[in-house]
């Protein structure tokens, strides 16, 4: 593989890693730094910011890897560094 | 050869063969329902699914014994990336999340809540930044990566402490679960009850290693959500008649808070005092228990040392390419969060089901059955005293002054031990749920002791032996050696369990920052930052990990010498900003300067820097390890062009891995 590609490869590669750890963080610290004002709004009979902690956030983790997953096995194959079969 | 074609078929066959095993579970759970019906005690009963689901370990165990040494440390790196998600499942939830979880969400409300999110988003941290860099690199153990990496068997050493640091503790609370279970559900001895456990335990690894390991650990986990979700899905339809907890305790949770109110103006509970912290917490408003500063750093934390935890990474050395590394980290975390999102809710449900018994002004000579049998446990207080008897409950309350004759919220103590294992006794239901979530239990405690103790024994036995004592021992000395100590740690751990160490198992929330602080900064360095050398490696993971053990064993153990001389502060009340200790009387006492202290003295992890619990001091040591890394790595040499090159490698899922074992036969391809 030449050297740019292999660039080009990391750089996508990276780019996503700073898109996941953006959410990640979104996620486990921001979005509950509001627990206070988003406890006034009624989701399900939950409090919307206990919500968050107990069950929103969890499942925004789950949805994340699943995409990350196929995310980067698209950028493996479109940059020719899959692994072969 | 023979058994490579049968394990050839076992592979091919897995969504079989595990299918049928779960539907044999329903129909054993099912048949011990109707033995208990037609009058067959529940001891019995208890000892039917104790032993039985033992058994089925022990023979999937044996049926995976191997010989051959790519079989034993990596199962073959042929597992397919939802099995390892299981086994990941059952390898990381421990008796800590299985049985204490819930009831800690009981006892902290929205706080608790910090272990749930903690111990799920550390893995988007182990899907992005680690597991597949690590699958690729191709290594046996995590300390392979760091000998690799940092060139020297100095660094290897180094991550290997750590491992032994964060993983003992860990094993020691996983075999004194099982005796706990066995000891209430068996009625064994505990000291007996935990050499049961062990010899589970060992049936398991002893001759498969991972092999073995993995697919007990995929039975296991079958059996222990299972045995988690039974109880509160048949709670939830009782209450709100639809069986989907996770969505109808938002309803339990508004019921909890009218009954906070109802409880406090019938005199049956304590409103909340805002400059004492004392009384009764609303469930879901937040920082009660914990400061907002605790809270976050608690996540912080749990997170970073779940992505740090080598049982935990080395699981993903076992998927057959970079790709399925990937995708199993996704699985794990699916079937980690279908745990972590019920355990809320079921202590939504016990809250609800124990307010409603105290608001129904329930007499003192009226209590529930299962407040006796957790009482005798120790388990269940009632006005200070362990609730053994009607007769001692009635002279306990008779000493506290207008106490009423009712059961009163603030007279209730529940040890958060109790919630998980008394629910289907609290809610009413028959003994065969309470066996069943035994079984879970025992479960949950025996697949993360597999996975700890076969990476400490990996560590001892190819790490230290292997690697840095005899390079040239044949495979079959390797698998004796490895064998040899994977017994003497589990007896050791065995050994200190039986004594009922108090302090090792506080220890055990410090695995997760000294974890964080020893291996995380060098290893996302490691693959994320090219110029990381040898020299920074090792000045990182000895200041990071130095600097969390010396703040954990300081603050609990010498907090006279942490405030005198290392500028410790007494922690804050979360609700009122006060001090929770009075450090000027606290110093002036002859004991302030004592070292070694129990928990019983004034201090003892009630001091510390910027009012950070001891439970989160990677917050500081985390930092410091990256710095550190960075700035003696700036001012060293950089690494070789075949550093560079391997670190390339490692990038990049295609091709042949880096570190190849001459017998990890079916490595990478």
């Amino acid at each position: 593989m030449a050297q740019s590609n292999a660039e080009r490869y990391w750089g996508r590669t990276s780019t996503l890693m700073w898109i996941m750890f953006a959410l990640w963080v979104f996620f486990s610290f921001v979005i509950h730094f509001f627990v206070e004002s988003l406890n006034s709004f009624k989701f399900l009979g939950f409090p919307v910011g206990f919500y968050m902690a107990a069950q929103g956030s969890l499942i925004a983790f789950v949805i994340m890897l699943f995409l990350f997953s196929s995310r980067q096995e698209a950028i493996d194959r479109e940059e020719g560094v899959a692994e072969d079969e | 050869m023979a058994a490579q074609a049968k394990s050839g078929a076992f592979l091919d066959n897995l969504g079989k063969v595990y299918m049928i095993y779960t539907g044999g579970f329903f129909v054993f759970v099912v048949l011990l329902g109707i033995l208990e019906q037609i009058g067959v005690p529940n001891v019995y009963i208890g000892y039917g699914f104790v032993f039985l689901t033992i058994l089925v370990y022990a023979v999937i165990g044996v049926l995976s014994r191997t010989a051959e040494a790519g079989e034993y440390y990596v199962a073959g790196r042929s597992v397919p990336a939802l099995y390892n998600g299981m086994a990941t499942g059952a390898d990381w939830m421990s008796a800590a999340s299985f049985v204490g979880m819930a009831g800690s969400l009981f006892l902290l409300g929205y706080d608790g809540l910090a272990f749930v999110l903690g111990w799920t988003g550390g893995y988007v941290l182990v899907a992005i930044l680690i597991a597949p860099f690590l699958r690729k690199f191709g290594a046996y153990t995590v300390p392979d990566f760091f000998a690799a990496r940092y060139e020297g068997n100095f660094p290897r050493f180094l991550a290997v402490i750590v491992l032994i640091a964060c993983s003992f503790t860990y094993v020691v609370a996983q075999i004194f679960g099982t005796g706990l279970i066995a000891q209430r559900f068996l009625g064994m001895d505990f000291t007996v009850a935990v050499y049961v456990g062990l010899v589970g335990i060992l049936l398991c690894s002893m001759l498969g290693g991972m092999k073995a390991v993995t697919w007990t650990q995929v039975a296991q986990y079958i059996v222990l959500i299972v045995a988690y979700l039974a109880p509160v899905v048949i709670l939830s339809f009782k209450k709100y008649g639809l069986p989907i907890p996770q969505l109808t305790y938002g309803q339990a949770i508004a019921d909890i808070a009218a009954l906070e109110k109802k409880m406090v103006a019938d005199g049956l509970a304590v409103a909340l005092n805002t400059t004492t912290g004392a009384g009764i917490k609303p469930h879901a408003t937040p920082f009660l228990n914990y400061s907002p500063g605790n809270f976050f750093a608690l996540i912080l934390c749990l997170m970073v040392g779940t992505a740090s935890l080598p049982h935990v990474l080395m699981r993903y050395f076992t998927t057959p390419s970079v790709k399925e590394a990937r995708k199993s980290v996704a699985w794990s975390l699916f079937f980690i969060f279908l745990l972590y999102f019920t355990a809320p809710a079921y202590a939504a449900f016990s809250k609800l089901e124990v307010y409603n018994l105290i608001a129904a002004k329930t007499s003192l000579a009226n209590l529930p059955a299962w407040i006796f049998t957790y009482g005798k446990l120790g388990l269940v207080t009632i006005c200070g005293k362990a609730a053994a008897s009607a007769e001692i409950v009635a002279a306990a309350c008779q000493a506290i002054p207008n106490q009423g004759g009712f059961l009163r919220h603030q007279d209730l103590g529940i040890n958060p031990d109790a919630i998980v294992l008394s629910t289907p006794e609290i809610a009413g239901m028959p003994y065969v749920i309470a066996g069943l979530v035994a079984a879970g239990g025992l479960a949950a405690a025996l697949s993360t002791a597999d996975g700890l103790l076969l990476a400490i024994a990996n560590a001892l036995s190819h790490d230290i032996y292997y690697k840095m004592v005899n390079p040239n021992a044949p495979t079959a000395t390797r698998l004796v050696v490895s064998r040899v100590l994977l017994v003497i740690v589990a007896l050791a751990a065995a050994w200190t369990a039986s004594t009922r160490p108090s302090d090792i198992l506080a220890m055990v929330s410090w695995a997760f920052s000294l974890a964080a602080a020893g291996i995380f900064p060098a290893l996302v360095l490691g693959v994320w930052w090219k110029r990381a050398n040898k020299a920074g490696a090792i000045a990182g993971m000895i200041v990071g990990f130095g600097l969390c053990l010396f703040y954990l064993v300081v603050s609990r153990y010498f907090p006279g010498a942490g405030v005198k001389y290392f500028g410790m502060s007494a922690l804050l009340n979360p609700i009122s900003g006060l001090p929770i200790v009075d450090l000027a009387k606290a110093m002036a006492a002859p004991n302030a300067m004592e070292g070694w202290v129990t928990l019983a003295h004034p201090m003892a992890s009630k001091v510390g820097w910027m009012n950070i619990n001891n439970i989160s001091s990677a917050l500081f040591s985390l930092p410091i390890g990256f710095l550190t890394i960075i700035i003696v790595s700036l001012m060293t040499k950089a690494p070789s062009q075949e550093m560079m090159d391997m670190i390339d490698n490692i990038r990049r899922p295609k091709g042949e891995s880096v570190m190849k074992e001459k017998d990890d036969a079916v490595g990478a391809h």
